[in-house]
């Protein structure tokens, strides 16, 4: 497979509720739902680019919804219009939408709604339902609504619906499969609550990253099978493969 | 114009993937054609399959890397196997990196490796990350002798010791190591480095120290690289935050007979093609016909 590490012009950077941002940038790709891209400022420092998963991509533009967290995302939140920035991809797995059929359950959590629009559109012929967690403000769902047939949503502040986490509202009974992408402690909880009703969940795991490719080997994550690249191998996984406990 | 040699190993040119950044050279395949490359070398390689270290394994800092990765590793029967078969159609040289967390284990790999078609060995007495063996190997000069020398009564590929920055006394580490045998040296591995998590107030690392590469320690393996040049007649290969032809030029004019190219890869993926470009076109620039003109130029 050829991989493209190239210069995209960004068309959207905006602000969308306090440290969270969207980035569009322009790229024609053949993107699965789930991958992500290694994105690079021009700037020499951070030296490594960061991996963010893919929110949205039409005509030619792919979207990125992230967390204002540290050094790399820091900086991208200050790219303008029409600045350049590296991209390689798209990489990782992604969800295998083609073999998820039925009723399909997307629970999130934060930030972890980020790869789950795109997901939904590729979602062909299934009835979704979104569980969405967060601590406050609520953000990303919007865009979502016209795919999914009901959200549910959680905050731990209560400020809207269920006071308290998203996986206190979730049971898979219902399901035929769930996707889940958010913060590790939410998605164990996910796959635990699973494993009664023999559901199957695909994660969505997070890591640091050096080369994305899978090469370095910084990435890896313990799972049944020994350590895999979250990279390369993921980053989506079978729950109960990583979260062999649960 | 760039062609190296090196212990009767011909390279297409003196640029060389490095080892643990490169993984088995399949995944750079997918952004240019590494047979371009002079050589590659294996992510370091041991006897039994390692799963490598628990906890983080990577952490930025400025203009730096801190790895833990911990040697991770399918065990070099399985390298052997599967692996080496597809590098050897990459069409360029490959050098197998051998760990060992004992003198016995680098032996047997060395026999295992001297069956195989690799075309170097480059034993690995410097990695910070493994809690045996590695760079325990590479403080003291004695001890590096004795490996060296026991793994060379084995060897029957041209042998490389891959040096420690963290030597007690890099000259004298260069020196013994060519006593015992050394057909080349390779420096430097990376810096026993740490780092904290403030908020948490714990150790980033889980083996508490960790390695530093990248261009934050490349003024230091340029003086490294000139003073052990300047000391030993064996091919000396120059590693430490190469990023760009200019840096891998300054190497060679300190002495280096070829350079390797390693955390530089993570930034831009297509570095170490831009890098043997740049070399070319600098002669060119320049004048320079062959390469060896400016070999060891600025020594004293």
């Amino acid at each position: 497979m050829q991989l493209s590490y190239k210069s995209c012009k960004v068309v959207e950077n905006i602000n969308v509720f306090e440290d969270i941002y969207k980035l569009k940038v322009e790229g024609d790709y053949d993107i699965k739902p789930g991958q992500f891209f290694m994105l690079k400022c021009l700037t020499e420092e951070p030296i490594l680019p960061r991996p963010i998963s893919v929110h949205d991509f039409e005509d030619g533009y792919v979207s990125f919804l992230y967390q204002k967290k540290g050094r790399g995302t820091n900086i991208m939140t200050k790219l303008d219009v029409n600045d350049e920035i590296k991209l390689t991809g798209p990489l990782g797995n992604g969800f295998h939408t083609d073999n998820i059929k039925g009723k399909i359950a997307v629970v999130v959590g934060g930030i972890g709604i980020a790869p789950m629009l795109y997901t939904v559109k590729n979602l062909k012929g299934c009835d979704i339902d979104l569980y969405a967690g967060y601590k406050d403000e609520i953000y990303g769902i919007d865009e979502i609504k016209n795919y999914v047939s009901n959200i549910y949503v959680a905050t731990e502040s209560g400020k809207y619906g269920y006071k308290g986490y998203v996986t206190d509202i979730f049971s898979p009974f219902e399901y035929n499969a769930v996707l889940c992408c958010g913060p590790e402690v939410m998605m164990e909880k996910v796959v635990k609550v699973c494993r009664n009703y023999a559901t199957p969940v695909f994660v969505s795991m997070e890591k640091h990253m050096a080369c994305g490719i899978g090469a370095c080997l910084g990435c890896t994550c313990e799972t049944k099978d020994g350590n895999k690249r979250v990279c390369k191998d993921g980053p989506v996984f079978y729950g109960r493969d990583v979260f062999i406990g649960a | 114009m760039l062609k190296t040699n090196i212990c009767g190993i011909e390279f297409k040119n003196p640029v060389i993937a490095a080892s643990g950044t490169f993984g088995l050279g399949e995944e750079y395949s997918a952004f240019y054609d590494v047979g371009r490359l002079g050589g590659i070398c294996t992510k370091g390689l041991t006897i039994n399959k390692k799963e490598g270290n628990k906890g983080i394994r990577l952490h930025e800092t400025r203009a730096g890397l801190i790895n833990s990765i911990g040697l991770q590793n399918p065990g070099i029967d399985c390298f052997i196997e599967n692996e080496l078969p597809k590098m050897k159609n990459m069409n360029t040289v490959i050098i197998a990196n051998l760990g060992g967390g004992s003198i016995e284990e680098y032996i047997e790999g060395v026999k295992k490796l001297n069956a195989s078609e690799v075309d170097m060995i480059e034993l690995n007495i410097s990695c910070p990350n493994v809690k045996s063996g590695g760079m325990t190997f590479g403080i003291k000069s004695e001890t590096a002798f004795e490996v060296v020398s026991k793994v060379k009564e084995h060897c029957k590929k041209p042998l490389i010791v891959k040096l420690s920055p963290n030597a007690e006394n890099i000259v004298d580490m260069a020196v013994k190591c060519c006593d015992a045998g050394a057909d080349a040296l390779s420096l430097i591995n990376t810096f026993k480095a740490m780092a904290i998590d403030i908020y948490k107030r714990k150790l980033v690392f889980d083996n508490i120290f960790a390695g530093l590469s990248g261009s934050c320690i490349k003024p230091i393996a340029l003086r490294m690289v000139y003073e052990v040049c300047s000391n030993v007649d064996v091919p000396v290969i120059g590693i430490g935050g190469i990023s760009s032809y200019e840096d891998a030029i300054e190497f060679i004019m300190a002495g280096a007979t070829a350079v390797q190219v390693g955390t530089a890869n993570f930034i831009n993926p297509m570095i170490c093609i831009e890098i043997i470009d740049g070399i070319k076109k600098f002669m060119e620039d320049e004048g320079i016909k062959n390469i060896e003109e400016i070999r060891g130029i600025v020594r004293r």
